[in-house]
């Protein structure tokens, strides 16, 4: 029914473990948007759907590219986020494999939709192109939606560069549908310092494709749509009786946030890990996610010219947070400094609550509204930390 | 910070306005390094992409791999494309040496000494060299077009600092300029089609812009700005 013609691929069908660690790869220099697009391409995902938001439109602009060229089965334009994230969640229960992206204010119209994927087992792979969400409008790149998403039960990785946007993207599709999770799985990263600036992203041959969405594997039967089940869930929990409706929702809950839980392991097995650790034991320890994380890893590149005891972790998942690596990471530091791009501090505070020894624990740097994270601010924070005499000037 | 160590590392600021090539001096810039085996990351800012309005554009370049990202809030160096700059106050940074480091480089175009006594003293207390040459009546002299101040500014840019040699630059200026592989915005793709029109080849555009570099590595090679006076003054 489709009006464009487009081609059929003959393309090889691979596990994800050979796709990220055995397939070659060559290094292109792209941006974080094409880097997104491209991980799309190489996931055999069956339909895309999606509203556009800066800076989201560019990768959904590629992403609708890449149908064209015959790589995703279908792709259409929803009447607003709300409208795509129920869209995603029907298609789903097809038995098929999902992507969509948004940004900032998109998202949080379609969060409604959004934190019932976790619940009706939708293992949708979800791009956040961060965005300032708060009054006054802006375009640039502030994470604090990450702090709105990090609470419905879905898998949430967190990008440094162009080259994570790529891996984790595809990654994320592999995650989300192992049978012992089977929910979403976010990929965030920041808009335009990521989405719009090229970086280099060494990628496998666009021949391989991850191996077909398999709906009898799936823990959630496929619904047949020509023989419709007699009953589709007739009557909703709390139709019951609310002593039901208590039972049937914390079940569901529970098992959302072990499946979460069970995520991790696939994290290490595809990503190498939640968190990256250079220096551990250093007195001041450097921690971020994101782009806030490409900042702080400058930082400590500045510090250990200069011979300073300073270390950096790098955090990649947001959900399952990485409690138990991150206090493994921390225990003797005296000082940690979490830069990050939101006003509220949200991975400070998950910090503070992951070691014993919060009050270790320095609040910020932290810059609002999108705006650039200088390096200088981090080096501020560390000569302060370490009591050494400095001229910056800020 | 760092400033004693060899791995060679400029953040530079570039400001000007809508049309002088501010955006296409990051581009070039960019290739260049690339070329030169090196690394370099951009920044150019889409503002209003109009004629004549503020433009700030950045880049960072290194001879090793950059992490950091964004605009440069304390650069190294700084290439201000036209006295308004310093003067109109309607710029994206203001004072337009706000944020700089100690030690650096300040290349100005322009035709009059644009810096008032107080922006002198604090320059002297940063320790910053000044170098002041009207890059736009190079342009006209030795290209016959001002469309060409941004190769003078990024030459004499380059022939300081000595990041690179003429001949990377030449296959970037090929590049941006001959190749297919460069998007520009609307008020860019104009620009291009103009100057275009305006040399009967390409291969004179190239010409010509590279006849500016040259000269401007000409100019820099004859001066040592390590301990000069705090402003250096070309004559065109």
């Amino acid at each position: 029914m489709s009006a464009i013609t487009r081609p059929v691929l003959n393309k090889k069908q691979v596990e994800m473990n050979h796709l990220l660690h055995e397939a070659p790869r060559e290094k292109h220099f792209i941006t974080g948007a094409q880097a997104m697009a491209e991980a799309v391409k190489r996931a055999n995902v069956d339909m895309a759907i999606a509203y556009p938001i800066t800076p989201q439109s560019e990768v959904m602009h590629l992403v609708g590219d890449v149908f064209a060229q015959g790589h995703i089965k279908e792709y259409y334009r929803a009447e607003e986020e709300l409208g795509t994230m129920s869209a995603i969640a029907g298609a789903s229960r097809a038995g098929i494999r999902l992507f969509t992206a948004t940004s900032g204010p998109g998202l949080l119209r379609g969060l409604e939709a959004i934190v019932s994927w976790p619940g009706h087992r939708v293992p949708a792979v979800l791009g956040i192109l961060t965005r300032v969400v708060n009054a006054p409008l802006s375009i640039q790149p502030d994470n604090i939606e990450m702090a709105y998403m990090m609470h419905c039960g879905a898998v949430m990785l967190h990008a440094e560069n162009q080259q994570d946007t790529f891996d984790f993207t595809l990654a994320a599709f592999a995650i989300a549908e192992k049978v012992d999770v089977y929910i979403p799985v976010a990929v965030a990263t920041e808009g335009f310092f990521v989405t719009h600036a090229k970086g280099y992203v060494n990628m496998m041959s666009e021949d391989l494709v991850y191996k077909e969405f398999d709906p009898v594997a799936s823990p959630v039967p496929a619904m047949d749509n020509e023989t419709p089940p007699a009953r589709i869930q007739r009557d909703a929990p709390v139709q019951k009786s609310n002593f039901m409706s208590y039972l049937i929702h914390s079940v569901w809950q529970q098992e959302i946030w072990d499946s979460n839980s069970r995520a991790m392991k696939y994290i290490y097995e595809y990503l190498g890990g939640p968190i990256e650790v250079q220096n551990p034991g250093s007195d001041v320890m450097i921690l971020a996610s994101g782009c806030a994380a490409a900042q702080a890893r400058e930082a400590h590149r500045y510090a250990q010219e200069d011979g300073l005891s300073v270390g950096f972790v790098k955090v990649r998942a947001i959900r399952p947070f990485p409690r138990d690596e991150i206090r493994e990471a921390l225990k003797t530091a005296k000082t940690v400094i979490v830069p990050e791009h939101n006003i509220i501090g949200w991975l400070c505070t998950e910090v503070k609550a992951a070691i014993p020894n919060g009050g270790i624990v320095h609040e910020g740097p932290r810059v609002f509204g999108g705006m650039t994270l200088p390096v200088e601010l981090i080096m501020f924070e560390i000569y302060e930390a370490l009591g050494i005499e400095h001229k910056m000037k800020l | 910070m760092a400033e004693n160590k060899k791995r060679e590392r400029y953040n530079i600021r570039i400001s000007g306005l809508g049309g002088q090539g501010v955006v296409t001096t990051a581009h070039i810039l960019g290739a260049t390094m690339d070329n030169a085996g090196k690394y370099a990351s951009l920044v150019p800012f889409f503002g209003s992409e109009k004629r004549m309005a503020p433009v700030e554009a950045y880049v960072r370049a290194s001879s090793d791999p950059i992490y950091e990202v964004g605009e440069v809030v304390y650069p190294d160096i700084i290439l201000i494309y036209h006295s308004q700059v310093v003067t109109h106050g309607k710029s994206y940074t203001m004072p337009f040496y706000t944020g700089l480091k100690p030690n650096s480089l300040i290349i100005i175009n322009t035709d009059y000494d644009v810096l008032t006594e107080e922006d002198e003293k604090v320059l002297n207390d940063l320790n910053t060299t000044v170098v002041q040459f009207d890059a736009t009546k190079l342009a006209k002299k030795i290209a016959g077009t001002e469309l060409a101040t941004n190769m003078a500014m990024m030459g004499m840019l380059l022939g300081l600092t000595k990041l690179v040699t003429t001949k990377h630059i030449e296959a970037a200026v090929r590049e941006r300029f001959l190749g297919n592989s460069f998007v520009a915005s609307g008020g860019t793709a104009t620009l291009d089609s103009a100057i275009e029109k305006k040399f009967k080849k390409k291969e004179q555009l190239l010409t010509a812009n590279m006849d500016v570099i040259n000269q401007t590595f000409k100019m820099a090679d004859s001066v040592d700005i390590s301990g000069s006076e705090l402003i250096v003054r070309f004559d065109v």
